[in-house]
């Protein structure tokens, strides 16, 4: 690739949604804007950008920083982190909350895997309170996918246990099928989380996994600010389990004894 | 080191299978049928099985039957492995004792997370 498209490649992810384009990963670029180029009927990933510079098209921006944030996802990513979400932090929350129900966010969910898994996981919880799952994420294009509900059989063999997918999904050709009843428990946005996050209202729980690595340091505060905001009080942020909430020390505190797992502040804006 | 017995009539599936899982740290056997396998069970049960479904002599869910009526049959961990991806005869696997269920074709990930599911790692 030449330097200048990886230059407009890079300004145009950082400006519109905060990522970080490593410049020395040219081959995960050529990659992900590769089939997207093909898709839009260009040639190469070079062509594609040319025609870009000749007409700044909207669409084709969006296109190109969303083909460059996706991110592989699996149904009940990180066993543990689901573990402790169905042992201690959901039944938690739920008892402090009583007939209230719970809020739960999968922020950035790609194709809806983890979103999907909550779903099925606190189906199976006796919760007092019904459990309300939202799912956003920056492509329309990963937010149809999951919406559809239709995985491929790769998908469902990477962290979905054989009794669920019996259990929740139907066979139809080659793919399966969630079940309406799990799909109509899922709410689904789409969401820049660099935008203004504040008319959604407060979460018991946030899920951001491997979302503010990716990010540029700047972007990544703001957006552990704006996640940190949108707690509840005792909320629970769970980011990856390698991620830290460094960048926004005063908004954050982890939470002894489980890695990735953040508490809101109880002074950050208080005032407010 | 634990031990996994790899049942398949495809050589180049059972060499395959192996080498993903003395990567996750299993010591490996192998048999080309359900016959052949009950022969390694009854001389030493393993800690797992990896099992394909249509096979000549005996298939996958008539040697499972089987397993579970040996002394110490109980035992062995059976995750099923096979083409076969209709509903009813992965409940028909589950029902026969199988743990876990992986649709072919796999990769090193799906085994891995089977295993897991499993409780096999």
């Amino acid at each position: 690739m030449r330097s200048e498209d990886i230059d407009l490649v890079a300004a145009l992810c950082r400006t519109r949604a905060g990522l970080k384009v490593d410049r020395e990963k040219t081959y995960l670029i050529e990659s992900r804007l590769g089939a997207l180029a093909r898709r839009e009927g260009f040639g190469a990933v070079e062509d594609m950008l040319d025609a870009l510079r000749a007409r700044r098209e909207e669409r084709m921006i969006w296109s190109i920083v969303e083909a460059m944030a996706l991110s592989e996802t699996a149904f009940f990513r990180d066993r543990e982190a689901f573990a402790l979400l169905r042992d201690e932090i959901l039944p938690g929350l739920a008892r402090e909350r009583g007939a209230k129900p719970l809020r739960v966010w999968s922020a950035a969910c790609s194709t809806g895997q983890e979103a999907y898994s909550l779903a099925m996981m606190t189906d199976a919880l006796a919760t007092a309170a019904p459990v309300e799952i939202f799912g956003s994420d920056l492509s329309e294009r990963a937010l149809e996918k999951a919406q559809s509900g239709l995985y491929t059989q790769f998908e469902v063999q990477r962290g979905l246990p054989i009794r669920l997918l019996l259990q929740h999904f139907n066979k139809t050709d080659e793919m399966w099928s969630l079940s309406p009843r799990i799909r109509q428990r899922v709410r689904w946005k789409r969401i820049n989380l660099i935008a203004d996050l504040t008319a959604l209202g407060r979460f018991d729980v946030i899920l951001a996994r491997n979302v503010v690595s990716g990010l540029d340091p700047v972007a990544r505060a703001r957006v552990l600010q704006s996640l940190a905001a949108a707690l509840a009080p005792d909320g629970v942020l769970m980011l990856g389990v390698d991620e830290t909430a460094d960048d926004a020390p005063e908004a954050l505190r982890p939470m002894p004894g489980r890695r990735g797992v953040f508490a809101r502040d109880p002074a950050f804006q208080k005032a407010a | 080191m634990r031990t996994c017995l790899v049942v398949d009539d495809s050589r180049v599936i059972r060499k395959v299978a192996r080498r993903i899982l003395e990567d996750i740290g299993f010591e490996i056997a192998e048999a080309s049928d359900g016959m052949e396998a009950l022969a390694w069970c009854r001389a030493a049960m393993p800690d797992a099985v990896l099992l394909d479904w249509n096979m000549p002599l005996m298939n996958g869910v008539d040697f499972l039957r089987q397993l579970r009526k040996e002394p110490g049959g109980d035992d062995p961990v059976v995750v099923f492995c096979s083409v076969e991806s209709d509903p009813n005869s992965i409940r028909e696997a589950l029902d026969a004792g199988a743990a876990e269920y992986i649709m072919k074709p796999f990769d090193g990930d799906i085994i891995e997370a089977k295993f897991a599911e499993a409780g096999l790692l």
